[in-house]
C-alpha cells in the first residue's frame, strides 16, 4: 500500500518536475474569438514540432486589449508574445522598446513587402511583427432570399442601388442592408473604407492624399461620403440603435439581403447559422471606372516583447508561423483572414474564395487612415467613424463632414496644412 | 516631575485604530494616484524624455479646441447625469424607504427586490437594457408598435440618438443604483423613535404630514449624505457607459461623460495611443471637481444640519 | 384621515409595481439563457419551451472555462476584501466620530481623496508595485486593492453614524473604567445596520469588478467569474447563449451572497428599531 503511494508521488513528482523544466510562453491577444482554436488545434500542430514549449493563448477582451497590454508592458508583466495591431499602435510599442526588431527570424523572407509594411518603420528597414492575416472588404448577400425574390448581384454602382430601391418595393419587411451605425465603426470599416479605393483610386488615391495633393474634401474621397450618404435609406428600421452583432444576428436569420461585411465575417456566419448560404460580390464599380480596387487590409500579426525571458523558445514560435503548416491551419480555421505569405495557400471555404479571387482582379490596398492620419489626435480613423455614422444618422451632411475631417486632420498633418487655409478652418 | 506625571498619556488607541485603515489606504492608494497624478504635470518631450511643464497640461485642456471642447462637453453631459440622479433617483430611493418604514407585509421582499440591480454588474445591466431596446430583438419594436409611436424616430433608437441616449442611459443608472440611497434612507428612518411619529399620528396629522413634519427634518444629515455620494459616483461613473455605448460614448460622444472621456484619453483607444499625460490632468481636473462638491458638503450643508442628535 | 387599509394598498401597488419594472430585465436574461440561439432573437419574451430549451449556453461555459474555480476566487476576493473593509473601516470612522484631535479634519479629508479620482489612473503604479513584491497572480493582490478602495466610503459613512450615537452609553462605560478598545466593542452592534449597508454596498465593485482582476490577477488560476464570463464577448462573435450563461451564473452568487448580508441587515435594522 505504502509502496504504491510512494510510486504515485514519485509520478506525481516527476510530472511536475518535466514541467518546470519545459519553456512557458504567454500570447498577448484580443481575439477571443479564436481562445478553442488556438487550444484545440494551433497549439497542439505547434507542439508536435516543439514538444517542450508549452504555450498559453491569454487573451483579453478587444475593447480593452490596447489598454490593458499597455499596463503590463510598462510594469513588466506582459507575455511573451504579443499580437500586433496594424501601423501606428503597433509601431508605438516598437519605438517604445517593448518589440523586438524580427529581420533575421528565419522564414521572414516568406512575405512580401506589402504584407510586412503594416509592421515596418517607415523605411521599410525594420520589421517587429511576423504578419499573420488580412481581412479583405466586400459584400455578402443571402442566396435564398436572391433566388427567392429573382435579384442577381449588382456589378456597378447604378446597379447596386436600382437593387436596393426594388428591394425596398418587392420585400418591404426585409433590410436591404443589413447594417446599423450604433457601435460607429461598422459605418466607417464594412462603409467608407469598404467602397472608398473605387472612388478614390486605390494605393494611387491614398499616396496622394499623403503627399497632400488630395484631401478628404476633394475629388474621389468627397465621393465616398456622398455614396455612403445613399446608404441611410436602406439600412433596418432603428439602424441608429443597432450594435454590429445585433446586425450580424440579423443577417444570419434571414432578416435582410445584403450585408457589407469584412471578410472575417463568413467563419463568424458559418458558425452562428451553418444552414445560412451566402454569396459574395466585390465592391461595385462606379461610372466609367476601368480599374477596380479592393481593401486588403493585413491586420493581425504577432511580436516578440523585449522583456520575455523565453525569447528563443518565442522565437522558435514565431518561425513557426512563418511555415505553410500554420497559414493553411490558421486560414482555414477562421475563413476570412487571409495568410500573408507569399506562396500560395490552400483556402477551402467557397464564400472566402470568392473574396480571395478578388485579389486577381481587383488591386488591393489597405484602409487609408491607418498609416500616418491616425498617429495624433486628433486622429482620421476615430473621426472617421465619427463622421461615417453621423452621415449615415442624418447628423451631418457628406460634404459637411469630409470638410470637418479635413479641417481636423490638417491641423497637424504637415503636408495637408495648406488646406487649412483654404478651407477657411477654425473661422 | 509632578507636571510631567499630569501630561495626558500618548493616545496610542488611536494609532490603533487608525493605523491599520490608514496603511493600507496610502500604500494602494494615494501612492499610485499620486504617482500618477504627477504624469499631469509633464509632457513627452520626444525620445523617452519628459519635461517638466508645470500647469501647462491644465491651460491646455481647458483653453486648447481640440481638449476644451471635448472636455466641456463631458462635463456638461456628466452634469445632467447627476441632476437626473438628484431629481429622479434620490427622490424615488426616499419614497421606496417612507413606504418601506411603514412595516407594510413583506418588506423584505420589496428591499432584496429593488436592491438587486446595484448588486448586478454593469457589464449585465447594460446588456440586459441594450437587448430590451434594441430593435433587433422582439421586444421594444412590438411594444412601441402597440402604443402608437412605431413611428417616432427618437423612440425606436433609444440609444442611437444624441438627444435621447444620454437622458436613457441617466434613467437605466438610476434603475440600477436607486437600492443603495434607499438602504441609507431606511437605515436612517428606522432609527427615528417610534413614538415620536406615534404621538403625531394621534394629533391626527396625515402619513404625508408625518412623513415631513416629523421624520424627514430627522433624517436630514442622511439625505446629505446621499447627495454628496450621488455627486462624488456621478462624477466618477464608468462602467454602465462603457459597457453600453463603448470608450467612444456614441452617438458622437452624445454620452461621454467625465470617467469615459479620461479612460480614453488615458489609455488611449484603438488605433490611437493613450496620452498619460493629458489622461492624469483630466483625472486631476476630476479631483478638484469632487473635491470643491465635498467640501462645499463639509462646510455648507453638514455645519448647518450635522448637529441634529436624536 | 384615510382608511388604513387604503394607503397600505396604495403601498403595496407603488412597491409591486417598482418591484416588477426591477425584476423584468434580470428575469429576461436569466430565461434566455436557457433558450437556444435563434429562440432568443425571435421570441425573447416567452420562457423556454420543450422545443427552444437548449442548455448549448453552459455547456459552452464548463467546456472551456474552469467555473467552480473562478467562482471560488471570487467569494474569496470579496469575503476577504470585505471584512477588511468592514472592520478596518469602523476602527477608523470610530476614531474620526469619537475623539477630537488635530488631525482629526485632515485625516477625514485625507482618507475621502481616494473615491474622488477614477480608480484606474493608478493602474500602472499599483501594478508596478505588486510585480516588485511578487503579488502579481495572486489573490492577496485583489484583496489589498479593494481594501483600498472601499475604505474611504466606509469610513465616511460609519463614521457618520458613530457621531450620531448618544454620548451618555459611552460615557457610563468609560466611568465604569472600561478601555477605549472596550468602548468600540460596546458601540459596534449599535451601528449594526450601517455596518450591513457598507457591506453590501462595498460588496457591489468588488464582485463585479473586471479592471483589476484583469491587470493583478489574469492567470487561470486566479481568475475571478465576471472576468471568466468575459471571454465570451469576443471581436466579431458573440455567442449569447454563452454570455447569457455566464452573465446569469456571475449574478446568482451575487445576490445569495447578498442575501446572506441583508438577513445580517434585517437583524441590525430591527434591533436598532427596537432601542
Amino acid at each position: 500500500m505504502w509502496k504504491r503511494m510512494g510510486i504515485v508521488l514519485l509520478a506525481v513528482a516527476l510530472l511536475t518536475a518535466g514541467m518546470a523544466s519545459a519553456e512557458r510562453l504567454v500570447i498577448e491577444s484580443w481575439r477571443n474569438d479564436d481562445l478553442k482554436l488556438w487550444r484545440d488545434v494551433i497549439i497542439p500542430a505547434f507542439n508536435k514540432h516543439y514538444p517542450d514549449i508549452q504555450v498559453v493563448f491569454a487573451p483579453t477582451a478587444p475593447a480593452e486589449y490596447n489598454a490593458v497590454l499597455d499596463s503590463k508592458l510598462q510594469a513588466g508583466t506582459a507575455g511573451d508574445l504579443i499580437t500586433c495591431r496594424p501601423f501606428g499602435k503597433s509601431f508605438e510599442l516598437y519605438q517604445k522598446g517593448y518589440l523586438v526588431p524580427l529581420n533575421d527570424l528565419p522564414g521572414m523572407e516568406h512575405y512580401t513587402a506589402f504584407a510586412k509594411s503594416a509592421w515596418s518603420t517607415e523605411d521599410g528597414r525594420v520589421t517587429y511583427c511576423v504578419p499573420m492575416a488580412s481581412v479583405i472588404h466586400g459584400f455578402l448577400y443571402n442566396r435564398d432570399l436572391f433566388e427567392k425574390y429573382g435579384f442577381a448581384p449588382p456589378k456597378t454602382e447604378e446597379e447596386f442601388f436600382a437593387l436596393l430601391d426594388a428591394m425596398k418595393k418587392k420585400a418591404p419587411r426585409l433590410a436591404p442592408l443589413v447594417m446599423g451605425t450604433k457601435d460607429q465603426w461598422e459605418s466607417a470599416t464594412m462603409g467608407w473604407h469598404n467602397i472608398g479605393p473605387n472612388y478614390y483610386g486605390g494605393e494611387a488615391g491614398r499616396k496622394a492624399f499623403l503627399a497632400g495633393k488630395e484631401g478628404f474634401h476633394t475629388d474621389g474621397f468627397l465621393t465616398t461620403y456622398r455614396v455612403l450618404a445613399r446608404w441611410a435609406p436602406y439600412l433596418p428600421r432603428g439602424y441608429k440603435a443597432i450594435a454590429y452583432p445585433d446586425a450580424q444576428q440579423m443577417f444570419v436569420q434571414g432578416r435582410g439581403f445584403i450585408y457589407p461585411a469584412g471578410s472575417w465575417d463568413i467563419g463568424v456566419f458559418h458558425q452562428m447559422n451553418p444552414k445560412l448560404r451566402m454569396g459574395a460580390f466585390p465592391p461595385p464599380a462606379p461610372a466609367g471606372a476601368s480599374k477596380r480596387y479592393i481593401s486588403d487590409h493585413p491586420d493581425i500579426a504577432m511580436g516578440l516583447n523585449a522583456a520575455s525571458p523565453h525569447k528563443e523558445a518565442a522565437k522558435k514560435f514565431l518561425s513557426w508561423l512563418t511555415t505553410k503548416e500554420f497559414a493553411e491551419l490558421y486560414g482555414n480555421a477562421l475563413s476570412g483572414f487571409f495568410p500573408l505569405h507569399n506562396f500560395p495557400v490552400q483556402i477551402k471555404d467557397p464564400v472566402a474564395q470568392t473574396f480571395l479571387s478578388w485579389r486577381k482582379t481587383h488591386e488591393g490596398t489597405f484602409r487609408m487612415t491607418y498609416y500616418k492620419l491616425s498617429d495624433r489626435k486628433p486622429d482620421a480613423e476615430t473621426d472617421l467613424w465619427t463622421a461615417s455614422s453621423s452621415i449615415l444618422n442624418g447628423t451631418m451632411k457628406p460634404d459637411e463632414a469630409a470638410r470637418w475631417m479635413e479641417c481636423r486632420l490638417s491641423s497637424w498633418y504637415a503636408p495637408h496644412r495648406h488646406f487649412h487655409q483654404e478651407l477657411g478652418c477654425g473661422q | 516631575m509632578e507636571h510631567a506625571m499630569k501630561r495626558k498619556p500618548f493616545p496610542w488607541h488611536l494609532v490603533v485604530f487608525l493605523a491599520p485603515a490608514v496603511l493600507v489606504y496610502t500604500v494602494f492608494m494615494i501612492y499610485p494616484m499620486v504617482a500618477s497624478l504627477t504624469f499631469s504635470l509633464f509632457q513627452d518631450a520626444g525620445n523617452g524624455r519628459q519635461v517638466f511643464v508645470g500647469l501647462g497640461n491644465y491651460v491646455r485642456l481647458l483653453t486648447d479646441p481640440l481638449w476644451r471642447d471635448p472636455f466641456w462637453n463631458a462635463f456638461r453631459n456628466n452634469l445632467i447625469f447627476f441632476a437626473v440622479h438628484m431629481t429622479v433617483q434620490n427622490p424615488v430611493a426616499l419614497l421606496l424607504a417612507a413606504l418601506l418604514v411603514t412595516r407594510v407585509r413583506g418588506a423584505w421582499i420589496y428591499r432584496t427586490v429593488i436592491f438587486t440591480p446595484a448588486i448586478l454588474s454593469a457589464v449585465l445591466i447594460g446588456f440586459a437594457w441594450k437587448l430590451i431596446l434594441s430593435p433587433t430583438w422582439g421586444i421594444w419594436l412590438p411594444l412601441l408598435d402597440r402604443l402608437g409611436l412605431g413611428d417616432n424616430e427618437v423612440a425606436v433608437a433609444l440609444l442611437g440618438n444624441p438627444s435621447s441616449a444620454l437622458l436613457t442611459l441617466s434613467l437605466i443608472s438610476v434603475w440600477q443604483n436607486v437600492g443603495i440611497p434607499m438602504m441609507l434612507f431606511l437605515a436612517a428612518l428606522i432609527r427615528v423613535p417610534r413614538e415620536l411619529v406615534e404621538a403625531a399620528q394621534v394629533d391626527g396629522a396625515t402619513g404625508w404630514r408625518v412623513f415631513w413634519n416629523v421624520q424627514f427634518p430627522l433624517i436630514l444629515p442622511t439625505v446629505g449624505i446621499v447627495a454628496i455620494l450621488t455627486f462624488i459616483g456621478n462624477f466618477n461613473a464608468f462602467d454602465l457607459i462603457y459597457a453600453t455605448q463603448g470608450a467612444l460614448a456614441g452617438p458622437n460622444f452624445a454620452t461621454d461623460i467625465l470617467g469615459t472621456f479620461f479612460f480614453r484619453t488615458f489609455f488611449g483607444f484603438q488605433l490611437r495611443p493613450g496620452d498619460p499625460h493629458m489622461g492624469a490632468t483630466v483625472a486631476g481636473v476630476m479631483l478638484l471637481i469632487i473635491l470643491t462638491g465635498v467640501l462645499l458638503y463639509l462646510y455648507g450643508w453638514q455645519r448647518r444640519v450635522g448637529e441634529v442628535q436624536y | 384621515m384615510r382608511p388604513r387599509w387604503l394607503s397600505g394598498l396604495a403601498a403595496h401597488a407603488v412597491l409591486l409595481g417598482y418591484s416588477l419594472l426591477v425584476l423584468f430585465p434580470i428575469v429576461l436574461v436569466f430565461q434566455n439563457s436557457f433558450k437556444d440561439q435563434m429562440a432568443i432573437f425571435a421570441e425573447p419574451l416567452r420562457p423556454p419551451t420543450p422545443e427552444t430549451f437548449s442548455l448549448e449556453g453552459y455547456r459552452t461555459l464548463f467546456e472551456v472555462a474552469n467555473f467552480p474555480r473562478y467562482f471560488l476566487n471570487s467569494l474569496t476576493v470579496t469575503v476577504a476584501s470585505l471584512f477588511l473593509i468592514v472592520f478596518l473601516g469602523a476602527m477608523a470612522g470610530f476614531a474620526l466620530a469619537e475623539y477630537r484631535f488635530r488631525l482629526n479634519t485632515f485625516l477625514s479629508l485625507y482618507l475621502a481623496l481616494g473615491i474622488m479620482v477614477p480608480i484606474r489612473l493608478g493602474t500602472v503604479g499599483l501594478l508596478r508595485l505588486m510585480a516588485a513584491w511578487h503579488m502579481v497572480n495572486t489573490l492577496t493582490a485583489l484583496v489589498l486593492v479593494y481594501t483600498a478602495m472601499g475604505l474611504p466610503l466606509s469610513i465616511f459613512v460609519l463614521s457618520r453614524f458613530f457621531a450620531q450615537l448618544p454620548p451618555d452609553f459611552k460615557d457610563a462605560a468609560r466611568v465604569d473604567g472600561a478601555s477605549e478598545y472596550r468602548v468600540f466593542w460596546m458601540v459596534l452592534p449599535l451601528v449594526r445596520p450601517a455596518l450591513g449597508t457598507v457591506a453590501a454596498i462595498s460588496m457591489i465593485p468588488i464582485w463585479n469588478d473586471l479592471w483589476f482582476p484583469l491587470i493583478l490577477a489574469p492567470s487561470d488560476r486566479t481568475k475571478t467569474i465576471v472576468l471568466g464570463a468575459q471571454v465570451f464577448l469576443g471581436q466579431f462573435l458573440n455567442d449569447w447563449q454563452a454570455v447569457l450563461a455566464a452573465l446569469s451564473l456571475a449574478m446568482i452568487p451575487a445576490v445569495l451572497l447578498y442575501l446572506v448580508f441583508s438577513k445580517q441587515l434585517i437583524r441590525g435594522l430591527t434591533a436598532g428599531a427596537v432601542k
